[in-house]
C-alpha cells in the first residue's frame, strides 16, 4: 500500500548495518511486550466485564514472584541492549588511527567542509568509498550537529571545541547531510548533499579542486602571515617553543603540569595563548581571539602537524593515497 | 435512584460568591479551580502554536510562515506546554484538589502559601504573556547556549524569568504536600494505605523541590551572561555552552517525571475503581514512584550522547536510564495484573486509562531506543525523539490528567457530563494522537531533524498524516470544554460516589463542603477495598 513510502533511509556506511539491526532487535523485544500487554488488557476487558450491578474484582494482593520476574526479566532484556549498544557506540565514537582527516566548522547557516589536500566545499562534502573518513568539527558561532543519516551518526559542532566523527562509506551517491541541532532562522535551510564517490572518481575530483594547495600550505602561508614565524623558529632559540615534532606527545608547562599536545591544545594556545605556558618561556604571545577563522585555525594546525613528521604515519593502505598523507587520530582524544 | 439526588445546600462552591471570594480563597478545592482554569487557557494557548507547526508542516516548503514565526510558534508551544501546562497540570488541580480529601485532611498544611503559589504561578505566566505580546522568543523550550544567551535577538530574558518565577509555584506546591502528606493524615490513616495519587504526589514532590532550585539558577545564569555579559556558557567569553546542557537536564529530565508520576497515581486509582479491585502489588507501585523519583536525577546526559561527552560518560549514563525503564515497566504490568478477575466496565475514566496504557507503552518502550547508545546517536535530534517524548508527555501525562479531571469531575462540580460524549472524545484523543506521533517516528528514523521549517519532499506524506491526525486530537481536546461547561448546570447530580469507588474523597459530599468533611473520618480502610458490602454502601449513601 505505502511502496513509495520509504520507512527507512538508505545504509550507506559501514555503521549503518549495525545499527540498523540494533534497531530491528529493539522493535522485536518492544513489539513483543507491546503485543502481549495489549492482548492481555483486551481479553481482560471483555472477559472480566462487570456481569452485574453489585459485583466486584477478586480479592488479590499481588505475588511476589511475579514481581520478582517482571522486574528481572526486564532488566535482563534491557542489560543486553545497553551492551549491545554500548559496543555499537564505542565503534561510532573511536575512529581508526589510519582514518582519512577531513575538517568541518558549521555556522549560521552553512556547512563548511575542508579536505587535507586543499578542497573547499560549502553544504557539500565528497567522500571516498572503502576508507574510514573522519571529521573533525567545530563551530563559529552557536552550537550546530553534523549528521548525516545514511551513515547513521552524528555529532554536535561546539564553539571553542573540537569533536569528532566518523565513518566508512559504502556506497556510492548522493545523501542527506542536515543540522540536527537548532542554531536559529535557517536551521532547516543548513542542510547539504553528500557525495559518495568511488576511489578514482574522488582522487579525480580532489585534483580538480586543489588551486589554493593543500591545507597544510594554506596553514604555512598563514603561520607567515600572522608572523609566527618570528617567535616559533625551528631551534629552540626562538621567543617562542619551536614547534617541531611535538604533536601527540606531552610538554611540561609553567606551572609544572604537563598535556598532551593535540589539536584542542594548539587552538587553545592560539586563541587564549596566555592560558598554557610552556616552561621556560615567557607569556609574551598576543592572543589571536577574533582575528583567526576557524578554517584558518584548523589550517596552522595541519600545518603544525607535518613538522612532526613522526606523528603523521603512513597513509590509509587503500586505496591511491592523495598527495598528503593523512593525520593519525590524536591520542586521548578529549571527546 | 438518580432522581433522588440532591446537591448539598452547602458546599465549597457556594461559599462566598463574587471575584474577591475567589481570589483571596485560602480552600484548596477553589485554588485547584484556579488552577483548573488558568492552565487551560495556558493548554489551549499552547495548542495554538501546535496547531501553526502542523499546518506549516503539511508543505516541504516553509509556506505559511517566516523561519523566525515558525520557530517561534515551536518555542512557544514548547514553553507553555512544560512549564505552564505539564508541570502544574494534575499536581496543582487535581492533586491540590484531592490530596486533602484523600488522607482525611481539612486542607494542605499552608493554604495561604499554595494561595501564593497559584499568584506566583500566574505572575510567571504573565511574564511569558508578556514575551509573546513583544514578539515572541525562537530558543526553543530548551534555551540552549550559546544560542539563548548570545545569539538570538528575540525576548529570552521575559521568558526565560517567567519560568524562573513560575518554578517557585512548583517548589511551594511540592513543599506543601510533602509537609501535609507527613503531617495531616487523618488518625489511622497510614502510610501504606494512603492512595497511590498519594505516593506518586509524594515522589513528584521530592523532585519539584530537589529539581526546580537547580533550573532556576541556570535561567539565572543565562540572565546574567545575556543581560551583563558574564562569561559562563559563551566560548567567546571565556565560558562552557556545554556545562548550560548539564544543568539544564539535570531538572529538565526529572521534570518528565514531574508530568508523567502524577499521571501513574491516577491510572492506579481509576483502574482500581474501575475494576473493583485493589490496585495489584500496592507496594511495589508505591515504591516504584520514589525510585523513579531518585534515578531520574541521574539520568540527564541522555540528553547529550552526541554532545560531546566522554565515551564512558555515555556508558554511565545510558546504563543508568536503562535502570529507570524498570520501575515503569513494573507499573504497567502491575495495572495489567489488576485488571485480572477484576469486575471492569468502561466509562470514560476507564477508556482513558486503557488509552494511557497504550501510548504509555508505546511511549516507555521506545526510551529504550533511546537509551540505547548505539542507535540515539542516530535517531538524537529527530522526529524520534519529538514523537517519543510526546508519547510519555501528552500519551501519558494528558491521559491521565483527562482520565481524572472525567474520574473527579462529579466530585469536583457535583454533576455528570454526557457519558456518550465522553466516550467519544476519550477515541478520539487515542485515535488522533496515535495518527499525529506514530509517523513521527518513522520521520525520525529517516532521519528528518526537529525544530525543522522546511524538508525533503520524501518526508511529505508522513507529516501529512501527523498534520490530519493533529486535526483529530484538537477535536477531541475540545469536546470535553463543551461538555464539562454544559454540566455545570445542566448535568445530572451526581451524589457523593457516582463510580461506587473506595477512596475517602467519595465519602463526603459532591461538592464536598468547604472544610471536607463534616466530621474527621476515622475507620480509615486499606486502600482499594472492595467487597459486596461496600459497593452496596458507596450506591446507597
Amino acid at each position: 500500500m505505502f511502496s513509495g513510502l520509504p520507512l527507512f533511509p538508505e545504509q550507506a556506511s559501514s555503521f549503518a548495518a549495525d545499527v540498523d539491526a540494533l534497531y530491528f532487535f529493539i522493535i522485536a523485544v518492544s513489539a513483543f511486550f507491546a503485543s502481549l500487554i495489549a492482548i492481555l488488557v483486551l481479553i481482560f476487558a471483555v472477559k472480566y466485564r462487570r456481569r452485574h450491578d453489585q459485583e466486584v474484582g477478586a480479592p488479590i494482593e499481588g505475588s511476589l514472584p511475579l514481581e520478582l520476574a517482571w522486574s528481572l526479566i526486564p532488566t535482563v532484556i534491557a542489560m543486553v541492549m545497553f551492551a549491545w549498544g554500548a559496543q555499537v557506540y564505542y565503534d561510532l565514537r573511536r575512529p581508526p588511527a589510519e582514518a582519512h582527516q577531513i575538517y568541518a566548522v558549521g555556522k549560521q547557516w552553512m556547512w563548511k567542509f575542508q579536505h587535507l589536500e586543499g578542497p573547499r566545499e560549502i553544504n557539500e562534502l565528497h567522500v571516498p568509498t572503502g576508507r574510514p573518513v573522519k571529521i573533525t568539527v567545530t563551530s563559529e558561532d552557536v552550537i550546530h550537529s553534523l549528521y548525516f543519516p545514511s551513515f547513521r551518526t552524528k555529532i554536535d559542532a561546539i564553539p571553542g571545541r573540537y569533536t569528532t566523527l566518523w565513518f566508512e562509506p559504502t556506497k556510492p551517491g548522493r545523501y542527506h547531510i542536515f543540522c540536527a541541532e537548532y542554531c536559529g532562522t535557517m536551521h532547516s535551510g543548513m542542510i547539504g548533499t553528500v557525495v559518495v564517490m568511488e576511489p578514482a572518481q574522488y582522487q579525480a575530483w580532489l585534483s580538480g579542486g586543489a588551486g589554493e594547495g593543500t591545507l597544510a600550505e594554506q596553514g604555512a602561508r598563514l603561520f607567515q602571515d600572522l608572523s609566527c614565524n618570528t617567535c616559533h623558529l625551528e631551534t629552540a632559540q626562538g621567543r617562542g617553543p619551536s614547534l617541531k615534532d611535538i604533536m601527540g606527545k606531552p610538554v611540561q608547562l609553567t606551572t609544572g603540569e604537563s598535556v598532551m599536545v593535540d589539536e584542542v591544545y594548539l587552538r587553545e594556545s592560539i586563541l587564549n595563548s596566555q592560558a598554557k605556558i610552556v616552561a621556560g618561556y615567557t607569556p609574551l604571545m598576543p592572543t589571536f581571539q577574533g582575528l583567526i577563522s576557524e578554517e584558518g585555525l584548523v589550517a596552522l594546525i595541519e600545518y603544525i602537524r607535518t613538522l612532526s613528521p613522526q606523528a603523521a604515519t603512513a597513509p590509509a593502505a587503500a586505496p591511491a593515497p592523495p598527495v598528503e598523507a593523512p593525520a593519525p587520530a590524536p591520542q586521548g582524544d578529549r571527546n | 435512584m438518580l432522581d433522588t439526588l440532591k446537591l448539598p445546600e452547602r458546599h465549597y462552591l457556594n461559599n462566598g460568591h463574587g471575584l474577591k471570594s475567589w481570589l483571596l480563597t485560602k480552600d484548596h478545592k477553589r485554588i485547584a479551580i484556579l488552577y483548573l482554569i488558568s492552565i487551560s487557557a495556558f493548554f489551549f494557548l499552547g495548542g495554538l502554536f501546535a496547531v501553526g507547526i502542523r499546518l506549516e508542516l503539511t508543505t516541504p516548503q516553509g509556506d505559511f510562515f517566516q523561519p523566525d514565526t515558525y520557530n517561534k510558534m515551536f518555542t512557544l508551544h514548547g514553553v507553555i506546554m512544560v512549564f505552564f501546562f505539564l508541570i502544574p497540570s494534575i499536581p496543582a488541580v487535581l492533586g491540590n484538589f484531592l490530596i486533602p480529601p484523600m488522607i482525611g485532611a481539612k486542607d494542605l498544611a499552608f493554604p495561604r502559601i499554595n494561595l501564593l503559589s497559584w499568584y506566583i504561578y500566574v505572575l510567571g505566566g504573565l511574564f511569558a504573556l508578556f514575551a509573546i505580546l513583544v514578539g515572541g522568543v525562537d530558543t526553543g523550550w530548551t534555551f540552549y547556549t550559546p544560542y539563548s544567551s548570545a545569539a538570538s535577538n528575540t525576548n529570552v530574558i521575559p521568558t526565560a524569568l517567567g519560568v524562573f518565577i513560575a518554578g517557585f509555584s512548583s517548589i511551594l506546591t511540592g513543599l506543601n504536600f510533602i509537609v501535609t502528606i507527613h503531617r495531616m493524615r487523618a488518625p489511622g490513616m497510614t502510610w501504606f494505605k494512603l492512595p497511590l495519587f498519594v505516593w506518586a504526589h509524594y515522589a513528584t514532590s521530592l523532585i519539584q523541590v530537589l529539581g526546580t532550585p537547580v533550573v532556576a539558577i541556570t535561567i539565572i545564569m543565562v540572565f546574567v551572561e545575556r543581560a551583563f555579559g558574564f562569561g559562563i556558557f559563551d566560548p567567546q567569553r571565556g565560558g562552557d555552552p556545554v556545562l548550560f546542557q548539564h544543568l539544564f537536564w539535570f531538572y529538565s529530565h526529572p521534570a518528565v517525571y514531574i508530568m508523567i508520576l502524577p499521571a501513574m497515581g491516577v491510572i492506579s486509582e481509576l483502574i482500581s475503581t474501575f475494576s473493583r479491585k485493589k490496585v495489584f502489588g500496592y507496594s511495589f507501585v508505591a515504591f516504584s514512584s520514589l525510585a523513579i523519583a531518585v534515578f531520574g536525577f541521574i539520568v540527564w546526559a541522555h540528553h547529550m550522547f552526541v554532545a560531546g561527552i566522554s565515551v564512558y560518560a555515555a556508558m554511565v549514563f545510558s546504563f543508568l536510564s536503562f535502570s529507570v525503564a524498570i520501575p515503569s515497566a513494573v507499573k504497567t504490568f502491575n495495572w495489567t495484573a489488576t485488571l485480572y478477575k477484576g469486575s471492569l466496565t468502561f466509562e470514560a475514566p476507564m477508556l482513558y486509562v486503557y488509552g494511557f496504557l497504550g501510548l504509555f507503552l508505546v511511549g516507555g518502550l521506545t526510551g529504550l531506543f533511546l537509551a540505547t547508545l548505539g542507535v540515539d546517536v542516530h535517531v538524537h535530534d529527530t522526529y524520534f525523539v519529538v514523537a517519543h517524548f510526546h508519547y510519555i508527555m501528552v500519551g501519558g501525562a494528558i491521559m491521565g490528567y483527562l482520565g481524572g479531571l472525567h474520574f473527579w469531575w462529579p466530585k469536583i462540580v457535583g454533576r455528570m457530563y454526557s457519558e456518550f460524549l465522553s466516550r467519544i472524545s476519550a477515541i478520539l484523543v487515542f485515535v488522533g494522537f496515535n495518527l499525529t506521533f506514530f509517523p513521527q517516528f518513522v520521520l525520525g528514523y529517516m532521519g528528518m531533524p526537529r525544530r525543522y521549517h522546511m524538508y525533503p519532499d520524501e518526508f511529505q506524506v508522513l507529516n501529512v498524516m501527523s498534520s490530519a491526525g493533529a486535526a483529530v486530537l484538537g477535536l477531541g481536546y475540545l469536546l470535553p470544554v463543551i461538555y464539562f461547561l454544559w454540566s455545570l448546570k445542566h448535568g445530572e447530580v451526581a451524589g457523593p460516589n457516582p463510580w461506587g469507588a473506595s477512596g475517602l474523597e467519595w465519602r463526603t459530599a459532591s461538592p464536598p463542603p468547604t472544610e471536607n468533611f463534616a466530621e474527621v473520618p476515622t475507620d480509615i480502610p486499606e486502600a482499594y477495598e472492595y467487597t459486596p458490602h461496600v459497593v452496596r454502601e458507596a450506591k446507597l449513601v
